[in-house]
């Protein structure tokens, strides 16, 4: 009893060590207790992985925790009268690292959510495998309520992983039950993962020795290994997950789902009518935004930057202050996320707009020379700059961010701008940040980013791809049968190479011999000809290889080739 | 004007000049926006002169602690002139071996304070040596042409500067035709300093006084580590070839080490510099100087309070060490003060503001009585008082012109006395409240300092003080008492240097003490044996526990009581004043907001929890869980999560159509139409790109119809 009453003092001391302690006390009373708290064991044991990833790395130096501890005190003190910064203040536990997620997961739950409109459900998924025996009544009543509607959902999931979604959502009940039960299970679906996929098989990997070590009593301090293994575990498996070239995905492609791709015009089309939810709340949060208005000019006048932050477009945000308060001044709006925007157009248009200058510069350096003279010696001239992501690819460069940092400390410049990107901060060492002079404002807006991803060549939207089938189809209307018979040929054999992930494409040569076996040309240089017109509209791509000959490549994705191929042999 | 362009991304909008009148001032925005604008003109000019006030403070406290540095520059800017001026031979020697004298600074790593003090100290040098200074910055000088353009550039305007007379000359020839060399320049400091040597001495005889005969010229290389090794290398070796021909005088300012020098250069290269290093005044020195002077003092009404002064604390030590950024959350949170509080109009100098309290309106008294200090002030007097005070706007006046008087004076005492106790406590081992004399204000801001856990052990320590070290720090006590303001420590100053007198007189019965003590110690030192000497031990315990106090330990438990007392009386926490909430600023949570964000805790939130911000009873979840009515985007985010390095994008949009379709109460197995179907489409075709914008997927070649992740695990 005085050994545990020591053991308590520890944890008084260690706080931060709390499930080490537990662990090791468990450990050090011997099998009997070990074997009866098995499940309560292996959640101490989860826990404590958890937990481990907020933890630093030595905890010998308690007063460095402590000064942690205030720190974190201080600076997040506030965090819950204020919504805003949300309850988790602390970093960690946002982007920590943690086990690599299965393919099916996502259908999975998918389907939970479906299957439950009114209701939210559960699914912090690193707490999946192992739900907490805490509420087995709610997970029962749960498989049970679901069950019968389940079956009939099962042949959706074909191409995931069926068996794993069935055992998933039976388990809760299974687990309830009897403790005893569950390793078994856990076991099983162990060794269906290994067959299934290497991923998974290192989450489990490191489960199954962080068990065995914790079972046996060890004298040595066996938390503070254990932990230490954790730790360069996580990162191990950090890399493991990153390295092997394998993609461990399903193979379904989108030309399968028979979904014609959509472009610009009719997405907007459609989002239209897809219906808008809590547009008073929306309208509520933008309200909040739009008191600041005043509060936001009064700071730019006295010398700060203002960089908006948090979900949403904060375009329309942006304009309404432009409008409503910018009318009467000069000012300067830049669309960040404009595909060909460099920090030289907008050099440009500060001086040859706005301060009405002819001529040429030399370098972007003079320019700013020339901005900053100008702007001294002018006391009177004052401009506002509005830059609408300023994250974008295009100005997110270390230079840009010099130019414009430093166009930002004049005193008569005011900057008011917004970033997006999640990793935007980073862009900004001390010295840029002292030269924005920043006051960050979270304005969280939830509205759509439509203009902004506009001119996004997107995944799903592939104006190009579009435009290839239809430039191709009709520019080679408009050629003779032979020369179509030329382009055929090339495609024909970019496509019987689509596999090979080293072909350099079609040599000349090798083309040449092809197409007179098939008639096509009788010259080698009216294959030329013919090839000349194609490069004119960008149908092939020539490219010199190391030993110097010359490939041919088409520079059209595979899925619109067979297309394009498809509809030529119903016209023919 | 609208815009949004396909074909543009910069749009400029240029008001014609008749409609560009003077667009409404800064004090207009002050005003605007607050439907409680009370005072707000004379709020804002109060605020806008206290801030001046504060920084030529700041500037004046800079250029002090720079003083001791710059001095020692200019000594040796001096010392490496003199030889070339003077000794030729000896320059003569020196210059075979072609050493350019070169100081390194170190001036740490608060690089964004760096600026400031280049600026003065280029301005220092510019007064006192040489018109000839030239800083540079790496970002300039990304190869060796640009940097002799640029020394060059900046070297002629200063030539203008000197020699108005030859003006035409110099700008004639223009900057850009120069063919930037080293041997242009060195001709042309010859017919410069020829020019001035010719000259009648009645004619320059102001410049001359202040340069030297023959002025060096300075380079300053403002980031020395940023420099590309290759232009450092090329400028020494270059230079060192035509040192014989102006003298030459090169400032490293170096953030990091000096070692970095022989990393950047090799040693053939660093063998041609003499070096010299200068260490400025630590960052750490600098903000506790700027805290003494700005915070723990009664010159400036404003104060801040604890949070907020912890928070500007812990941005300095956890984030930036800068001086400058502290003096700016300092900025913001007078702004935010006089913004956010009417009744901060009383926040100026004593006098000022008793008048100020006279012409207050109506609704500024209703806002006196809300504040939660008054409120406990009235709660604490009589009835008949109270109604008074509640109902006659007059009395209340009255009553709000003493008392603030009584914070005034409360100020003045409490940095007398917390300037008393900082000498006490610095002298303690472990420093139980804190080294800084910031912390130890913290600590007496926030709550009643003598309840804490820490002042029981340092009063404990501070009982076990020596004599020799008591006599010092009260000795030091009386000095702060005498040279602070308050006049009604005369009696304190009087009680302390009784105190002094009475150690002074204790002298010879300390030794008699001594006497005894040293007899006990032989009889200790007889006893070998184990058993006795343990009984003996315990035995002088009992006896120190039971003995009678010495008269030294009893005047010392005096004064300790005596400086408790002190402390219990002069260091009560602000919140506890009456109108307190006038000069304080206590909302640390907006300038934690603004100048310490965190962007992506406020994506997560947002993503993870909607309904943080959209205040729905659908969104309504428990932590870790998201209503399926969410966001398009939340959706779409808490999938992918779920998935691991690559996402199969038909995978994706099924399990989205999933969840969407559920919601809209359709049923997923009679497949609605189309045209549903296409929407949903669309809505994720969107979502998915947002995602892409803010960061947490991009394409991926590796297999068709896929995207790789960004982020590394998830919730």
């Amino acid at each position: 009893m005085s050994q545990l009453e020591l053991k308590r003092n520890q944890v008084l001391e260690a706080r931060f060590v709390a499930d080490e302690d537990v662990l090791k006390h468990i450990s050090d009373n011997g099998g009997v207790k070990v074997r009866k708290d098995r499940a309560q064991l292996a959640l101490n044991v989860k826990r404590f992985v958890k937990k481990l990833e907020n933890i630093y790395d030595d905890d010998d130096e308690a007063q460095e925790i402590m000064e942690e501890q205030n720190y974190v005190a201080v600076l997040g003190a506030c965090a819950e009268d204020s919504l805003r910064n949300g309850p988790s203040a602390g970093g960690g536990k946002i982007y920590s690292f943690q086990t690599p997620k299965r393919s099916g997961k996502m259908a999975e739950l998918a389907s939970e959510l479906a299957q439950t409109p009114g209701r939210n459900v559960t699914f912090d998924s690193s707490e999946y495998p192992e739900k907490p025996a805490c509420t087995p009544q709610s997970s029962k009543k749960y498989s049970a309520s679901n069950k019968p509607q389940l079956k009939s959902k099962k042949n959706e999931f074909v191409s995931t992983t069926p068996y794993r979604l069935r055992k998933r959502l039976t388990a809760p009940s299974l687990r309830s039950d009897s403790e005893s039960d569950y390793s078994a299970s856990c076991s099983e679906e162990e060794e269906e993962d290994k067959d299934h996929k290497e991923t998974s098989d290192v989450i489990l990997g490191q489960k199954t020795p962080s068990k065995t070590r914790a079972v046996p009593p060890s004298k040595k301090t066996p938390a503070k290994k254990l932990k230490e293994e954790m730790t360069s575990n996580l990162v191990e498996e950090y890399f493991e997950a990153h390295s092997s070239s394998k993609v461990l995905t399903s193979n379904r492609t989108l030309q399968k789902l028979q979904k014609r791709k959509l472009d610009q015009q009719t997405l907007l089309v459609l989002l239209n009518k897809a219906p808008s939810a809590f547009t008073a709340e929306l309208k509520e949060l933008n309200q909040q935004h739009e008191s600041l208005f005043s509060k936001w000019m009064l700071q730019l006048h006295l010398g700060f930057s203002i960089v908006l932050y948090g979900l949403g477009s904060k375009r329309d945000l942006l304009e309404k202050f432009r409008t409503s308060l910018l009318r009467d001044s000069i000012h300067l709006v830049v669309n960040g996320f404009f595909p060909s925007i460099t920090v030289r157009s907008i050099l440009n248009s500060i001086t040859e707009e706005v301060l009405d200058h002819v001529g040429t510069f030399r370098s972007p350096m003079d320019q700013l020379d020339l901005i900053m003279k100008r702007f001294k010696e002018d006391s009177s001239l004052e401009l506002y700059l509005l830059i609408h992501n300023l994250d974008s690819k295009m100005l997110r460069g270390d230079k840009s961010q010099q130019i414009l940092a430093q166009l930002a400390s004049l005193p008569n410049i005011h900057l008011i701008a917004s970033i997006d990107h999640i990793n935007a901060p980073l862009m900004w060492d001390q010295a840029k940040q002292s030269l924005y002079n920043w006051l960050w404002y979270e304005t969280t807006t939830f509205s759509p980013y439509l203009e902004e991803t506009s001119y996004e060549n997107s995944l799903l939207v592939q104006q190009s791809g579009s435009l290839a089938l239809s430039s191709l189809t009709h520019v080679l209307h408009s050629l003779t049968p032979n020369a179509r018979g030329i382009f055929r040929l090339l495609a024909q054999y970019h496509l019987e190479n689509k596999d090979n992930p080293s072909y350099p494409g079609l040599s000349f040569q090798d083309f040449y011999q092809r197409c007179r076996e098939a008639f096509l040309v009788n010259s080698d240089l009216t294959l030329r000809a013919q090839l000349t017109e194609f490069r004119d509209h960008k149908l092939i791509r020539t490219k010199r290889g190391t030993d110097g000959v010359e490939y041919l490549l088409i520079p059209v994705d595979n899925g619109t080739l067979t297309d394009f191929l498809e509809k030529e042999d119903e016209d023919m | 004007m609208s815009t949004s362009s396909v074909s543009k991304g910069c749009f400029v909008f240029k008001p014609s000049s008749k409609k560009r009148r003077i667009s409404s001032s800064t004090a207009d925005y002050f005003s605007e926006g607050k439907n409680d604008s009370e005072d707000s003109g004379l709020r804002f000019a109060t605020c806008q002169l206290l801030w001046k006030q504060i920084n030529s403070e700041t500037e004046k406290i800079q250029e002090e602690l720079n003083k001791q540095l710059f001095d020692n520059l200019i000594s040796f800017l001096r010392q490496s002139y003199s030889e070339f001026q003077t000794k030729k031979t000896e320059w003569m020697c020196r210059m075979k071996s072609s050493e350019i004298p070169t100081a390194a600074l170190v001036l740490g790593v608060n690089v964004t304070d760096h600026d400031v003090t280049f600026k003065s100290l280029s301005e220092v040098l510019q007064d006192n040596v040489t018109p000839y200074v030239v800083s540079l910055q790496a970002k300039e000088c990304p190869g060796i042409k640009h940097l002799l353009q640029k020394l060059m550039g900046q070297l002629m305007d200063c030539c203008v500067d000197v020699d108005s007379f030859e003006e035409e000359e110099c700008v004639n020839i223009s900057q850009k035709k120069i063919r930037c060399s080293m041997a242009s320049l060195s001709k042309w400091y010859e017919s410069v300093t020829k020019k001035t040597g010719s000259e009648t001495p009645s004619k320059k005889i102001t410049s001359s006084s202040r340069h030297w005969q023959s002025p060096p010229i300075v380079v300053i290389f403002k980031d020395m580590e940023s420099f590309t090794t290759k232009v450092l290398q090329d400028f020494i070796v270059i230079s060192s070839q035509h040192i014989h021909e102006f003298p030459l005088v090169l400032i490293f300012g170096i953030a990091t080490s000096p070692m970095i020098i022989h990393r950047l250069l090799p040693h053939s290269v660093s063998s041609l510099l003499c070096i010299e290093l200068f260490q400025s005044l630590s960052c750490k020195e600098h903000l506790a100087t700027v805290i003494d002077k700005l915070l723990l003092t009664t010159q400036f009404p404003f104060k801040l309070s604890e949070k907020v002064l912890q928070v500007l604390i812990n941005i300095f030590l956890y984030h930036d060490f800068s001086v400058q950024n502290f003096i700016k959350g300092f900025q913001l949170s007078v702004v935010e003060h006089f913004y956010s509080q009417p009744l901060s109009v009383l926040c100026c100098q004593l006098l000022e503001a008793k008048k100020r309290v006279n012409s207050l309106s109506h609704n500024q008294c209703e806002n006196i009585r809300s504040l939660p200090s008054f409120r406990r002030y009235v709660e604490s007097q009589v009835s008949e008082k109270q109604i008074a005070l509640l109902t006659e706007d007059s009395f209340l006046k009255e009553v709000t012109q003493t008392l603030l008087e009584d914070l005034h004076i409360y100020h003045e005492n409490y940095f007398t006395v917390l300037r008393c106790l900082h000498v006490f406590t610095t002298s303690l081992p472990k420093y139980p409240l804190g080294k800084q004399i910031r912390e130890l204000h913290c600590a007496c801001l926030g709550k009643s300092v003598w309840e804490t856990e820490e002042y029981g052990s340092t009063v404990q320590l501070l009982r076990m003080l020596a004599k020799d070290e008591l006599v010092a720090i009260l000795q030091k006590c009386v000095e702060i008492f005498i040279s602070s303001s308050g006049k009604q420590f005369s009696n304190t100053v009087e009680k302390l240097e009784e105190f002094l007198a009475r150690f002074q007189n204790l002298e010879a019965e300390t030794n008699e003490v001594q006497d005894v003590s040293v007899s006990s110690q032989k009889e200790l030192q007889k006893k070998t044996d184990l058993y006795h000497l343990q009984k003996t031990l315990l035995e002088l315990k009992e006896s120190k526990r039971s003995k009678k106090l010495t008269k030294f330990e009893m005047l010392r438990f005096e004064v300790v009581d005596f400086i408790d007392s002190l402390v219990r009386s002069y260091l009560a926490p602000a919140e506890m004043q009456t109108l307190n909430e006038v000069v304080y600023f206590n909302t640390a949570n907006t300038l934690r907001e603004h100048l310490n964000a965190a962007p992506r805790i406020a994506l997560h939130t947002a993503l993870n929890n909607p309904y943080c911000y959209l205040k729905n009873q659908t969104l309504k979840s428990d932590v870790g869980c998201i209503s399926n009515t969410a966001p398009d985007i939340c959706i779409v985010y808490k999938l992918h999560l779920e998935c691991g390095r690559l996402i199969n994008l038909v995978d994706w949009l099924e399990a989205f159509s999933t969840v969407v379709t559920a919601v809209e109460g359709t049923d997923p197995d009679s497949m609605a139409t189309d045209q549903v179907d296409e929407i949903i489409h669309a809505r994720f075709i969107r979502a998915v790109s947002e995602l892409e914008l803010l960061g947490f997927i991009k394409p991926s070649k590796q297999k068709t119809d896929h995207v790789a992740r960004l982020t590394w695990g998830g919730c």
